[in-house]
């Protein structure tokens, strides 16, 4: 026998002797029919950072994060909060107290109970200066009490405002009020962790043979930059719903690579490869899979003196913005399906109003006839171009815009621009300090909530590249903090910046997949794209 | 003999002491840092992050305990982008897997390489030399970033025969595309660099000699023209034997094989100072020791050859 017709042989025996029974199985509220093989194979660009929660700092480390362990809130396929450990919370009037009460079947892979004090440990540690996590910021933000003292190392961890006044309830303690201080909670860096397997293994808790996890999965093998896999976990207090039995992550760097392999069936699901969408959506429209995220591609503009004098003329910035022909970039340059911007928060962001722009109103002809205007009124034109130079992190996609862009206010507005690319760590340390004209940008929010990207353009923001500084607008922000409804100052913050131009939007970024069609339950709507690998399912084919 | 093996041992240390200093110093004088970010941490975190890593010391104390943990404790450091590896984890995880397919590649390329030159040069202007040296040049011209894409179009695309990549333990499978991919071009220029020596040996006039005393080809060929034969191949092979192991970055990301290469260009991409420069002395240790090893194999091959 060949070793060919031995395998064929070997394989027909395993299918045969293999009981059909998954084959039945329905979906429980879809009802579509369940196929036998749950597992579910995705690509990740490269290695997560890690998969403890408080030390985390990397999307695909955190999706792996949110798999393995439940913080407080989870977020549902629109993304909703809807209740993890927590079952619920309740506020003081002056929402600077935060109770959640936990649900008393919840348990570790190990079996020990889920309890406050796990919360309560993992929080310090996010917060403890001798850990030094990355994502200590996101704590910060949090606004806890004693927060910034704990992180500067002036007073010890215990001094954090969280409490457990009993085993099932969680309490935290706000030094300044915070409406949307629950949705944070859906964040990996405040996910409980298990004490005694902390202390136990030191930094290798993490390591599948020691890790204990709380998540409806559990780490089983990870070989860092080729793979990991984490399985179902018996003891999560869900289980029974979960559907997908097992999730592989396979580190592929190379996206067309990566196309390949899903083509080949590897892969249920990968990223479009750059410049494919188009060709894609129409071959296999089934499998294309567009949806808005939380995130801006725009330009910084440098208001400082560090800057190009001619910026200091807002006519001359409002000019730039109206020149640019987002449909052109959007449609022809970067041809992934994004979305125009003429905002820095996108649309899709909850609770967040586009105010009425005027430019989104208009048509590119109507938008290039005022920017022309406005920069003759500025006394630049053909015979006098201004001279600009715009920076942008070394990559083809970036370079294809900022050639676009300095086309269009070159032949629009007769603009003279010098592009330079540089490395990202140089291109960050340019950008941070100011040295540069205008620079390329891309934002990604934290949570579902405005101000993750107002907050930027707030005076005392270390983020604030384009060094903007308006009271006006720090005041509405301030302000929207403690408000029960900020809409309508975020709204107003929006117009300033249209008006202001500290910085100009091009596009909204989507999320660009190939998702195989036999991959139910992806939360499509979820502009976060949080999601939890229990909410899929695959279907029979 | 053995006093030159010591003799270039003992110079073999001061080298790699100033290739880690060069190292240290042209990663240090690179803009940004290893918790640089899209993100900016604000400086109190900074500080935290830093004193954890010991950044916050003074470089000759940083460089000084980066020097005494590596010959007291054989420590190369925590890795400050996967915060719970550190050095010799990744270098322990990855190398082996870089070995593995990188000395099979250098078989592959040596044995395959050398087969095919000698054949040309023996079957000299006949259209078998023809069609080696044709498929010479085009291995040549086929480097492994382009192979890889090629091969897994092919493999796994359209014939579905193996697996588009991962490593799984080094199975078979798993072996054959990362090894065609890094072995190809070496081959190629392996087999032109044989041939053309070979040629050379056989047109000298010992091997005249040897043919005027009637001896038997194969003989001729193997014993005699073969040893002087090979020494430019194996001048070459050193240098192609850290190559393959160097080399392994693009399979590494084409095949998603775990190996080293790939640790070592995304520490050079996110300042991760450590894993560079633990794998740097890990190469530059490799390079030394492998050149020597090339010096000692010419006296083999080339009895004139006297240390």
């Amino acid at each position: 026998m060949t070793s060919k017709s031995l395998l064929g042989a070997l394989l027909a025996t395993t299918v045969l002797a293999t009981p059909v029974f998954a084959a039945d199985k329905q979906h429980p509220t879809t009802g579509e029919a369940l196929a036998h093989d749950q597992t579910f194979t995705y690509r990740v660009l490269d290695e997560q950072s890690s998969v403890d929660p408080q030390v985390v700092e990397d999307v695909s480390g955190s999706e792996i994060v949110r798999d393995l362990f439940e913080g407080l809130m989870n977020q549902d396929a629109d993304g909703n909060l809807i209740p993890g450990v927590a079952t619920g919370y309740t506020t003081n009037a002056e929402k600077t107290v935060y109770t959640f009460t936990l649900r008393k079947d919840a348990k570790w892979s190990n079996g020990d109970p889920v309890t406050a004090n796990d919360f309560v440990y993992a929080w310090r540690r996010a917060t403890d200066p001798e850990l030094a996590s990355p994502y200590s910021w996101f704590m910060e933000i949090m606004s806890i009490q004693n927060v910034s003292e704990i992180l500067a190392g002036e007073m010890p961890t215990s001094e954090l405002g969280v409490r457990a006044v009993d085993d099932y309830t969680f309490e935290v303690t706000l030094s300044a009020a915070l409406p949307y201080f629950a949705q944070m909670t859906t964040h990996a860096t405040t996910f409980p962790t298990h004490q005694a397997t902390v202390e136990k293994y030191g930094k290798e808790w993490t390591r599948p043979e020691n890790i204990v996890s709380n998540g409806a999965y559990v780490l089983t093998e990870h070989l860092p930059n080729e793979r990991s896999v984490r399985e179902r976990n018996t003891m999560y207090w869900n289980n029974d719903a979960t559907i997908v039995d097992k999730v592989v992550a396979l580190v592929i760097n190379d996206e067309n690579v990566a196309f390949t392999r899903f083509q080949a069936g590897e892969l249920d699901r990968t990223e479009i490869p750059s410049g494919q969408y188009p060709r894609l959506s129409e071959e296999m429209p089934d499998k294309v899979l567009v949806a808005p995220r939380l995130c801006s591609y725009y330009y910084n503009v440098n208001l400082t003196e560090t800057g190009n004098p001619a910026l200091q003329d807002v006519r001359v910035r409002q000019a730039l913005s109206l020149a640019l022909d987002r449909d052109i970039i959007t449609q022809n340059v970067t041809a992934g399906g994004q979305i125009p911007a003429y905002t820095f928060t996108p649309g899709a962001t909850a609770g967040f109003e586009v105010p009425d722009s005027e430019a989104a109103g208009m048509t590119q002809a109507e938008r290039d006839a005022k920017a022309m205007a406005l920069m003759a009124e500025a006394g630049y034109g053909k015979d006098n171009p201004l001279d600009l130079s715009l920076v942008y992190n070394t990559s083809e996609g970036h370079k294809k815009i900022a050639i676009a862009a300095s086309q269009m206010w070159k032949q629009k507005l007769g603009v003279n621009v010098e592009l330079s690319n540089q490395e990202w760590q140089v291109f960050l340390q340019t950008r941070s300090n100011a040295e540069y004209e205008v620079a390329r940008a891309g934002w990604c929010g934290d949570y579902n909530e405005a101000s993750t990207f107002l907050d930027l353009v707030q005076s005392g923001s270390g983020y604030n590249d384009s060094k903007y500084n308006n009271p006006e607008v720090d005041a509405l922000l301030a302000e929207a903090k403690t408000m029960d409804d900020p809409t309508a100052n975020y709204t107003a913050v929006e117009a300033i910046i249209e008006r202001d131009v500290p910085i100009i939007p091009i596009y909204h970024y989507t999320i660009n997949y190939m998702m195989d069609t036999d991959l139910g339950g992806w939360p499509v709507n979820n502009v976060e794209q949080n999601w939890y690998s229990r909410d899929l399912y695959k279907i029979a084919e | 003999m053995i006093s030159y093996i010591i003799r270039r041992l003992l110079i073999a240390i001061p080298t790699i002491f100033i290739l880690i200093v060069a190292s240290w110093a042209l990663m240090k004088v690179a803009p940004g840092g290893p918790f640089a970010s899209e993100r900016p941490i604000p400086p109190v975190i900074l500080a935290n992050l830093e004193a954890r890593y010991g950044l916050d010391q003074p470089e000759w104390k940083q460089l000084w305990d980066y020097f005494y943990n590596i010959v007291v404790h054989f420590d190369f450091g925590p890795s400050f982008k996967f915060k719970d590896r550190d050095v010799n984890d990744i270098i322990a995880q990855g190398f082996p897997i870089s070995l593995t397919y990188g000395f099979l590649s250098f078989l592959a390329a040596s044995i395959v390489g050398i087969g095919l030159g000698v054949t040309a040069a023996i079957r000299h202007n006949s259209w078998v030399d023809y069609s080696a040296v044709s498929a010479g040049i085009a291995a040549q011209a086929l480097p492994n970033f382009i192979m890889g894409p090629i091969l897994i179009l092919i493999f796994t695309l359209y014939l579905g025969w193996l697996p588009g990549g991962g490593w799984n333990g080094g199975q078979w499978q798993y072996l054959i595309m990362p090894v065609i991919a890094l072995s190809t071009s070496f081959m190629g220029s392996i087999s032109r660099i044989m041939r053309s020596s070979m040629l050379e040996v056989l047109n000298s006039n010992f091997i005249r000699t040897a043919r005027a005393k009637g001896l038997p080809e194969r003989t001729i060929i193997w014993r005699h023209a073969m040893k002087p034969a090979m020494l430019p191949v194996v001048s070459y092979l050193g240098p192609v034997f850290v190559a393959v192991l160097t080399g392994s970055v693009f399979v590494d990301m084409y095949f998603s094989t775990g190996g080293l290469g790939q640790a070592y260009v995304n520490s050079a991409l996110q300042r991760d100072y450590s894993v560079l420069l633990g794998v740097t002395i890990l190469y530059g240790t490799l390079t030394v020791t492998v050149n020597l090893i090339t010096d000692l194999a010419y006296a083999w091959f080339d009895p004139k050859i006297r240390f």
